[in-house]
């Protein structure tokens, strides 16, 4: 069965920690991790609550598969309702808490209410119990990771921790672990502030014993790997280049958004790419890419582990910022580099390494920067807001001096921890936040790219490119190729993207596994590991019963079909240069047969007879 | 005639020396098509996964066989790769 049946509930407010048994009824139908946890999120919190009052609920939950041997079987999500959307939230992280989580015997935690003062939660086993975190309040999510680590003295204990952003109410803190993988979307760390939680330390030492069928589970698990170790992307472009060789791909295809989304296409690309992080430095002989790292199970390990130059003015007189770790990968580089015009690729690594210290969301810290850039281009920022920084598109000095003010707190800080959303309108120019439902765009531009428009306008958590990863049809042929600027068959093409990572993403494995693995690999590993059917049709709906009940969740926010839409400048402001010039998105060719591709009404709700057949 | 080849990601050990990180202005013979000019390089056919010329996809097979190049045509060409 996979599920260790059981979830822990922790009340904040009242300082106890129970387990309680896991509802398998929801289980059957919604499998685990965003899924399950939603599930609960839907039927335990109000959706039209304040997300960081004690009302919200913030849910850590593993999948089915997470600490087996399926590979990349290592992933965790956090749940909750989004400070910076108000739309449900849905962050998934990978390194190693995950599985540690699920060898001590959970399947998910529910943290309920607010403590009165900071504390951290500490799981051995069955044990578990909260702590004050006194001394952590006011340090960095590195900080904290080492003393909770030093205090219990043992190395396998397993750190989710939030930084000082979080603490400091920036709306896309997220919750790091392992020190550089992040659950970093939508603001779930400054829901995890907002309860006075300051970290989660679990050490597990149960394993996984409860597989369904051992045999078969063994037998699809292991014809998993094979298909990802024989495919050409998993087995070798993701390991020797990381995600960040998309970089000179998607500006030569004409859809690299820059400067805030002004322009499409980036001369610096190639400066900030992955083949530029793997050459050797004129300081030191070394490479910006140190080696290639794996994730709990995983036998991709397409993550980036890089060092700084040392003699690079932003830490040249910081060792502690020249030794080797997380580097940066596609979509951070993008928000940190090309949306704010800045090609220096140690520059862009150095504030990566202060994006995981202090947990705040690169993509939506970038892209926020990149809108304060616009404005102060125009003047309507000056030196008086920005504490006398020259905020210029460009200026990796500018860029390294904001940031190092941001996670302290100073400065600008309080501004640019808004979002672009509230930025922009606070400084009366809202047609300058490039977000969808309140969230920061990724790294495709979607005048370029017509599906990956439709896919932001639609996604529950707003602008995301990881609840419907079109590019993956639309730009690299897989598993085929679609036209970029065609919007026929868009539609279709969205809806079956984001139902089948609706399931991945409850599965406890990585996305990067579809590159390789259709969902005729998944559902026997599935299948094999948990009690029920979990043939290829079922896990389909099973993923499309989890989107619609995050629909669902968003309509009693109060969202509305009018909150699926893009910025107008994505659908009036044309591509000046190359060869997508001239192009738009064009969303209202799209979302009308996208609606009814969900079985939904013209104005995007969601009938009786979609409920019924989907059993919500 | 002249051209730009560019070589991305493992394919860069396939470009001719020079100066450019990616690039390079090359002499072909007047309109090679483009499956010829990848077989010049040596570069196998799976793994001239993305191909583009001046940025616009040419799909594999027939397309690449007929299409003919022509001066200052700049051929982009990426091994399969992914990312997100």
């Amino acid at each position: 069965m996979s599920w260790t049946r059981k979830i822990l509930r922790v009340d904040l407010s009242k300082g106890s920690c129970t387990s309680e048994a896991l509802n398998m009824d929801w289980a059957n139908q919604y499998l685990g991790q965003r899924g399950l946890a939603s599930k609960y999120l839907t039927e335990e919190v109000d959706p039209k609550c304040d997300a960081l009052g004690p009302d919200n609920k913030m849910i850590m939950a593993t999948g089915p598969l997470t600490g087996t041997m399926a590979s990349t079987g290592g992933r965790y999500s956090v749940i909750c309702k989004s400070p910076l959307t108000g739309a449900i939230a849905c962050s998934n992280s990978g390194g190693f808490f995950g599985a540690e989580m699920k060898f001590a015997g959970y399947d998910m935690i529910i943290f309920e209410g607010k403590s009165d003062k900071p504390v951290y939660l500490l799981i051995q086993d069955d044990k578990a119990e909260l702590r004050s975190a006194e001394h952590l309040w006011g340090k960095s999510a590195w900080e904290a990771d080492d003393i909770v680590r030093a205090t219990h003295q043992d190395p396998q204990l397993r750190v989710a921790c939030i930084g000082r952003t979080a603490e400091q109410g920036c709306l896309y803190a997220a919750v790091m672990n392992d020190k550089h993988r992040a659950a970093g979307r939508s603001g779930v760390g400054t829901v995890m502030a907002s309860k006075n939680l300051k970290a989660v330390a679990v050490r597990g030492t149960g394993g996984i014993g409860n597989v369904n069928d051992a045999e078969a589970f063994i037998a699809a698990t292991n014809d998993g790997k094979a298909a990802l170790a024989e495919n050409a992307v998993t087995g070798q472009g993701l390991p020797a280049f990381g995600t960040q060789v998309l970089m000179n791909v998607i500006n030569g295809v004409g859809a690299l958004p820059a400067r805030n989304m002004r322009d499409v296409g980036f001369e610096g690309a190639e400066n900030i790419s992955a083949e530029a992080m793997a050459e050797p430095r004129k300081s030191d002989g070394k490479a910006n890419l140190t080696t290639n790292g794996a994730c709990f199970g995983c036998t991709i390990a397409c993550g980036r582990i890089s060092t700084v130059d040392p003699t690079h003015f932003s830490v040249k007189d910081k060792p502690q910022y020249q030794g080797a770790s997380g580097g940066l990968e596609y979509e951070a580089a993008w928000a940190l580099g090309a949306d704010t015009g800045v090609d220096d690729l140690d520059a862009l690594t150095y504030v990566n390494f202060l994006c995981n210290e202090d947990g705040m969301d690169p993509i939506t810290y970038g892209a926020t920067v990149a809108a304060a850039m616009e404005m102060f281009e125009d003047g309507t920022i000056t030196t008086k807001e920005t504490g006398g920084i020259e905020l210029k598109f460009g200026s990796a000095e500018a860029f390294v001096a904001i940031t190092e003010q941001f996670v302290t707190g100073e400065g600008f800080a309080k501004d640019l921890g808004l979002g672009s959303k509230r930025l922009c309108e606070k400084y009366k120019r809202p047609e300058l936040s490039m977000t969808v439902k309140g969230q920061e765009f990724p790294a495709y531009d979607p005048r370029g790219i017509q599906g990956i428009g439709l896919a932001y306008a639609t996604s529950n958590r707003g602008a995301c490119h990881l609840r419907g990863y079109t590019i993956a049809s639309e730009v690299l042929g897989i598993p085929v190729k679609t036209e970029m600027n065609d919007t026929d068959g868009k539609a279709e093409l969205v809806k079956a993207f984001q139902d089948a990572t609706a399931l991945v993403d409850s599965a406890g494995l990585c996305v990067f596994t579809t590159f390789a693995w259709g969902m005729d690999n998944i559902a026997p590993q599935i299948d094999a590991a948990c009690e029920g059917d979990w043939s290829v049709e079922n896990c389909l709906e099973t993923g499309e019963r989890i989107w619609n009940m995050e629909r669902l969740f968003n309509e009693a926010a109060g969202f509305t079909a009018d909150d699926d839409k893009l910025p107008k400048r994505l659908l009036k402001e044309v591509i000046k240069a190359g060869p997508t010039e001239g192009q738009v998105n064009r969303l209202g060719e799209m979302l009308p047969k996208y609606y009814e591709a969900r079985g939904w009404t013209a104005d995007g709700k969601i009938p009786d007879e979609t409920r019924q057949r989907l059993s919500l | 005639m002249n051209i730009n080849i560019e070589f991305y990601a493992s394919l860069m050990k396939y470009l001719p020396p020079g100066k450019s990180r990616f690039r390079r202005e090359v002499k072909v013979d007047d309109g090679i098509t483009l499956s010829r000019l990848i077989e010049q390089y040596n570069i196998a056919e799976d793994q001239a996964h993305l191909v583009l010329v001046n940025g616009l996809f040419v799909n594999c097979g027939a397309d690449r066989d007929n299409r003919a190049l022509v001066e200052g045509d700049v051929v982009s060409i990426w091994p399969p790769v992914a990312g997100g």
